[in-house]
């Protein structure tokens, strides 16, 4: 039964199974075990950011092709959620409404770009993508009127899932909206990361692996490379839209900066690379571990920074807005040594 | 036993459709200046912005040349070629502010000299950074391109951020020197002063580029080596050294090109190389990958479709690079003259 949940796809290692452990429980308790806004706020995110991850994992550790769009269609659920929000009557079906929308519109955008440049050659996608997420980025920003521009949008969603809405008390942790929110997004990622198990676990799955191996004799042996390519990026581009409708219903705002800039791609991209490409397994570690880094690091950092105040040079590699380029040279030396990433290397470590 | 086919070949003259889509890549930048032309209508303001297109294609080409021939020798795709151009913008931004005495001096000559040494200095700087860059992250990763592409976003962010420590995080705002501001009036039109001068360096560095690519023996090696690397090598050439060499030149041009955009933006930013990635993407991508003819024409197609647009519709410039990409792919799947053959 929890092996057919998992697609049979098992973690193969003892301390990967217990990682994977603590941190589903960890994200499963987490109002209870962690109380507090912060806390709730990272453990959202590490959710969403699990379930994007994972969805870019597809395209580039299954299928080997790199897109710098993905945040492009993160942003499309996103801002699909608040302009039905914003539109529609408050409710549940405004929801359901933008979250399909902005899957499908990232579902078709990912076909129309597919078909013009990975018909040539698989590296003009990552060009391409770039430009043309970029080409996005700027108009939403202009076109304030309907998207906000740099301010963003702000909208209501259904009270059910606002600090507003009381329940009661559960072991003296006081259930509010915010927590349903939470669980929203907690079971929905969940849900999602299994499908997504399932599709790579699937002969499809395997085909993609074949093609990402040797293109050339995966299009010999009788599959469409060009099809199966363009359906991969297709499902990752719905699936991080699915991730972005998430983030928009947790947040209750949208802007280009939480969802659109290309930070968070290079976010998305350390998180696979550094977790594992190629395993599903490796997106969770690498969110888990790039967000708890993301939100504490600095602030050790910056503790580092005021201690070598005297020292020339040093403070300001230590100043906390350069965590980045420790992360960069992390994530080259990961790309050339652990080429597997932490799952990789835990699976041949035992 | 069956006799061969009749085969008989004969040398005949291209037609003339074939003639015509050689030459199709060349002619779009006249047939584009005349449709500008006629959609602008008035001669003054069309000049002005055929040379500032102008102007801004020819600084694109001198940082796209390198990517592209880069990509074309070794195969080896280089993301990390924009943080050439922000490293060449502070480097020569920094020797302008330390030379302020010559740039501030009315007098032509020491404003040159002042222009030229920063120039000297960031090509040096990003030249020798690109040797670095070459040893330390791209050689380990030759033959794979998702590593490459990987590896050298990563030494983009690290390049960047090394910027944000040496010269802190603000943007840095400059002047152009002395002899540099102001407009010729030509006519009823206002032409820059430095835009014409972008113009007559770009085409001094495309003409150069040409003569060394097509007189000389190591340019006889470099253009062999993009079409056919494993034969050269077999000649016995070191193609791992022209490439070392082509790279050094490459994030040479990066540098240049750095600090021309940034006398013409005056304003530099530790981003704005990433920034200028995404044109030069495009201007390589419609060009042809390895094809330094292509990227001229190309860089020359987005620097004034994107000044003609913002002049008579300006939401839509934002979007009129994509819209050349979308109609060139359609028209030439591989770009206008690909070089190197799809793989």
């Amino acid at each position: 039964m929890l092996v057919n949940l998992i697609s049979g796809d098992r973690p193969r290692s003892t301390i990967l199974t217990i990682l994977l452990l603590v941190v589903l429980v960890c994200l499963a308790l987490a109002p209870f075990l962690f109380p507090g806004v912060r806390p709730l706020d990272t453990a959202a995110r590490i959710c969403v950011f699990i379930l994007l991850v994972a969805s870019y994992d597809l395209l580039l550790g299954y299928t080997g092709i790199v897109s710098f769009a993905h945040t492009m269609f993160f942003g499309f659920g996103a801002y699909g959620v608040a302009l039905a929000s914003i539109h529609m009557e408050r409710g549940w079906d405004a929801l359901l409404v933008g979250t399909l929308a902005g899957a499908l519109a990232a579902a078709v955008v990912a076909f129309v770009i597919g078909l013009f440049s990975l018909r040539v050659r698989a590296i003009f996608f990552a060009m391409i993508t770039l430009a043309v997420a970029s080409a996005v980025a700027v108009l939403v920003s202009q076109l304030f009127q309907l998207t906000g521009g740099e301010d963003g949008l702000t909208y209501q969603i259904p009270r059910e899932l606002t600090p507003a809405f009381r329940l009661g008390e559960v072991f003296g942790v006081r259930i509010n909206g915010r927590i349903l929110n939470y669980y929203l997004v907690f079971f929905t990622c969940l849900a999602l990361f299994l499908v997504l198990l399932r599709i790579v676990n699937s002969p499809f799955g395997t085909v993609l692996e074949a093609i990402r191996e040797n293109d050339f004799r995966a299009e010999a042996i009788g599959y469409r490379v060009v099809a199966y390519r363009t359906a991969a990026s297709c499902l990752s581009a719905a699936m991080a839209a699915f991730a972005g409708s998430l983030y928009a219903i947790w947040l209750r705002y949208v802007g280009p900066d939480t969802t659109l800039s290309f930070e968070i791609m290079l976010d998305v991209l350390l998180m696979v690379v550094i977790g594992g490409m190629g395993t599903m397994y490796g997106a969770v570690l690498g969110a888990v571990i790039f967000v708890l880094a993301q939100n504490y690091l600095q602030t050790l950092m910056g503790a580092g920074a005021g201690l070598t105040q005297g020292l020339p040079l040093i403070p300001q590699l230590l100043d906390p807005n350069r965590w980045l380029m420790w992360l960069g040279i992390l994530f080259v030396l990961s790309v050339y040594f652990f080429p597997t990433g932490i799952v990789g290397r835990l699976r041949t470590g035992k | 036993m069956s006799a061969a086919p009749d085969h008989s070949p004969t040398f005949s003259r291209l037609s003339l459709t074939d003639r015509l889509s050689l030459a199709a890549p060349y002619l779009l930048v006249p047939v584009l200046v005349v449709i500008g032309f006629l959609a602008i209508g008035a001669p003054s303001s069309w000049l002005t912005l055929t040379v500032s297109g102008l102007a801004m294609g020819m600084m694109i080409f001198i940082m796209a040349s390198g990517l592209t021939l880069v990509f074309g020798l070794m195969d080896v795709i280089n993301f990390g070629h924009g943080a050439f151009i922000s490293l060449g913008a502070f480097m020569g931004v920094s020797v302008l502010f330390w030379l302020s005495a010559w740039t501030d001096a009315p007098s032509l000559v020491l404003n040159v000299a002042a222009v030229l040494l920063a120039i000297l200095a960031a090509m040096v700087f990003t030249g020798v950074i690109g040797w670095a860059f070459e040893r330390v992250i791209v050689r380990p990763v030759y033959g794979s391109h998702l590593k490459q592409i990987l590896v050298t976003v990563g030494g983009l962010i690290v390049l960047e951020q090394a910027i944000h420590v040496i010269w802190g995080a603000e943007e840095i705002y400059l002047n152009r020197p002395e002899a540099l501001r102001g407009s010729i009036t030509f006519g009823a039109s206002a032409l820059e002063r430095y835009r014409i001068l972008a113009v007559v360096v770009g085409l001094a560095i495309f003409v150069a580029m040409r003569l060394v690519l097509r007189r000389t023996k190591i340019g006889l090696i470099v253009r062999a080596g993009v079409q056919n690397g494993e034969m050269v090598e077999a000649l016995g050439y070191r193609l791992k050294l022209v490439f070392i060499g082509v790279f050094i030149a490459g994030s040479a041009l990066a540098g240049l090109g750095g600090v021309m955009w940034a006398l013409y933006e005056q304003v530099i930013t530790a981003g704005m190389g990433e920034n200028m990635m995404i044109l030069i993407f495009i201007v390589v991508i419609i060009g042809g990958l390895g094809s330094i003819e292509g990227a001229f024409i190309g860089a020359l197609l987005v620097g004034l479709l994107q000044n003609y647009v913002a002049f008579l519709e300006p939401k839509v410039a934002l979007i009129s690079n994509i819209g050349l990409m979308t109609a060139i792919l359609l028209w030439r799947p591989q770009g206008m003259m690909p070089v190197v053959k799809a793989k």
